[in-house]
């Protein structure tokens, strides 16, 4: 069976969620490999949970220039593992490094590409979702293999587990591929909250939440439920919460199982981040707000009292 | 320094889209055109470039004859001059193609700095910054949210998603920019008058040495095989609350078995 190369997104030293989602789509297409291009030592305890997920390879591009140079590294492995192996096709997590490796491939390759992918079939069709969710599109590369970046959370990751096997790689780097310089990365206010992008829960606020200090009620609520907490773009702009939070047209596009928007109105800027959730619900005082022409469930009312007791119950109930 | 901006005009994200029922391509007709917002941030930072260590800004896009109307927006804000490549056999180009006309465009010009939006709100694609830097063979240093510039010495905080990182390039390079990274300045009537009497270049393929069959639909390294539109949600339950709009929230997620 033919292989097809999945790049490994590293997530706090453990193999991301969105990675697994893509070994799962993956194996529509032929027999996944794994491709770790990272610094010397990451890829050792990852390989146990790559087999879970139906890697029969891993190639391991381990060196510090891998993480020395931003996104050029694993363009670069990449290219001469597809002009190795042969690959029936390439896919990426949709992440921006993700996108941007991507992109260099393409170029290199004189590949097509298709990014953001919610969906891929065996015969190299990709679905995407565009214009804030209102349009599909099933889209192909005409030109070379598939080469997709996938969408993460946008279909469920399922094991199948297999023993793989090892190969190293050389990370063999070019004038041009040593240009722009990593000299450092910033891990800010780490909370035990998942990745927002990948979370089956996202609790949202919005203008409506008034306050950075009310906040507060956003994340305990998202906390009971395991999600993550998000904030429209009102919300961020207001300064009530951090920038890399923001859901919508400028911000993170999200598709979580459930997601409770929590005073906001639903303006197309923030539906564009989040109408492709499975089950919405929302809290706003305004009966006219657009956030209800989406929501499956929704309650008009004062979110700050709404959220309260519903925390107590949820407390109560957990109890 | 000499500093290109690449802009796009787009669909305007408030309004609806579509795709063209004959060929797949946007929509432009029917939509109401803007400049990329993204964009305004990348001019915003170019022109803060330029105060503070002198040089030329130029913008640069690729589009149809009416996108000239975003390059005299963009033009508007302050910078000098643009460079509009516009040619028929353009219509339906892919990433690939797209990437390889701006490369050509942004050559001659010999800039120090290239900024770009780090996406467009139609494709939001985020490739085209680093398909255009990996075509020239200078670095890229994307989704910035705060750049600094100390002689040929390009640093930028880059947002991911754990915080950011530190990087660094010399020059030339491509600059990518969030929203993040300023608050780009309104027009003035000073500049809005002035944008009117700025040089706009039009450039064709021919004029870049791009055979027509690099580009378009002809060209392209993908292709659309069908599109619809997708099914409105259907608003579902909507209660008052009444005072017990929290337990009733709750009743729900249980029912649906998120609690």
């Amino acid at each position: 069976m033919a292989e097809v190369l999945v790049l490994v997104k590293v997530a706090g030293g453990a193999v991301s969620k969105p990675t697994l989602e893509a070994l799962t789509l993956a194996r529509r297409l032929g027999e996944p490999s794994a491709v770790v291009v990272e610094a010397p030592g990451t890829a050792q305890p990852l390989i146990e949970r790559l087999g879970e997920y139906g890697a029969a390879k891993v190639y391991v591009a381990e060196s510090e220039d891998a993480a020395k140079y931003l996104v050029t590294p694993k363009a670069a492995v990449l290219a001469s593992l597809v002009a190795q192996t042969s690959p029936a096709a390439v896919l990426i997590p949709s992440t921006q490094e993700g996108r941007e490796v991507a992109a260099r491939l393409a170029v290199r390759l004189d590949n097509g590409v298709l990014v953001d992918v919610v969906d891929l079939a065996a015969d190299g069709v990709a679905t995407q979702s565009i214009f804030a969710g209102s349009v599909t599109v099933k889209s192909r590369v005409t030109r070379g293999i598939p080469l997709v970046t996938v969408r993460p959370s946008a279909v469920t990751a399922e094991p199948a587990p297999t023993t793989p096997a090892v190969t190293p790689v050389e990370v063999a780097l070019g004038p041009a591929d040593t240009l722009a310089t990593v000299t450092e990365r910033v891990a800010e206010a780490k909370s035990a909250r998942p990745e927002l992008t990948e979370a089956s829960v996202v609790v949202a606020g919005g203008r409506g939440v008034g306050s950075a200090e009310n906040f507060a009620i956003v994340e305990q609520l998202a906390d009971l439920l395991g999600g993550a907490v998000g904030a429209s773009r009102a919300a961020t702009d207001s300064g009530f919460y951090p920038h890399r939070f923001q859901i919508g047209q400028t911000g993170k596009t999200v598709s979580p199982q459930l997601y409770i928007a929590l005073g906001i109105s639903g303006a197309i800027q923030h539906r564009a981040g989040m109408q492709t959730s499975k089950t919405i619900v929302a809290v706003n005082k305004d009966p006219e707000a657009p956030i209800f022409e989406l929501a499956d469930f929704g309650i008009v009312g004062d979110l700050h009292t709404v959220v309260p007791q519903a925390i107590e119950e949820i407390k109560k109930r957990k109890a | 320094m000499k500093i290109v901006v690449l802009v796009k005009q787009v669909p305007d994200s408030g309004a609806e889209r579509s795709l063209r029922s004959d060929d797949h391509t946007v929509d432009r007709a029917s939509a109401s055109n803007v400049l990329n917002e993204m964009d305004e941030y990348a001019i915003e930072e170019a022109l803060r470039v330029k105060e503070a260590v002198g040089g030329e800004v130029t913008v640069v896009t690729m589009g149809p004859p009416q996108a000239v109307e975003a390059v005299r927006k963009a033009l508007q804000m302050g910078p000098d001059k643009a460079v509009h490549v516009t040619d028929e056999a353009l219509h339906g180009s892919c990433a690939l193609a797209t990437s390889k006309v701006l490369a050509a465009a942004v050559r001659s010009l010999e800039p120090d700095l290239i900024l770009a939006g780090a996406e467009a709100t139609d494709a939001r694609g985020q490739v085209i910054p680093h398909m255009v830097a990996e075509r020239l063979g200078i670095a890229a240093l994307t989704g910035a949210r705060k750049l600094t510039v100390e002689g040929n010495r390009l640093t930028v905080e880059r947002q991911t998603e754990e915080g950011y990182e530190v990087v660094t390039a010399s020059t030339p390079a491509v600059v990518s920019v969030w929203d993040t990274i300023n608050e780009p300045r309104y027009p003035s009537f000073k500049g809005i008058m002035e944008a009117k009497k700025k040089p706009v270049q039009t450039v064709s393929l021919a004029d870049l040495g791009i055979s027509p069959d690099e580009v378009g639909l002809a060209g392209a390294s993908t292709a659309v095989v069908e599109a619809a539109p997708r099914p409105p949600r259907q608003a579902g339950t909507r209660v008052v609350d009444e005072g017990d709009g929290g337990v009733k929230l709750v009743e729900f997620l249980a029912a649906e078995k998120f609690v």
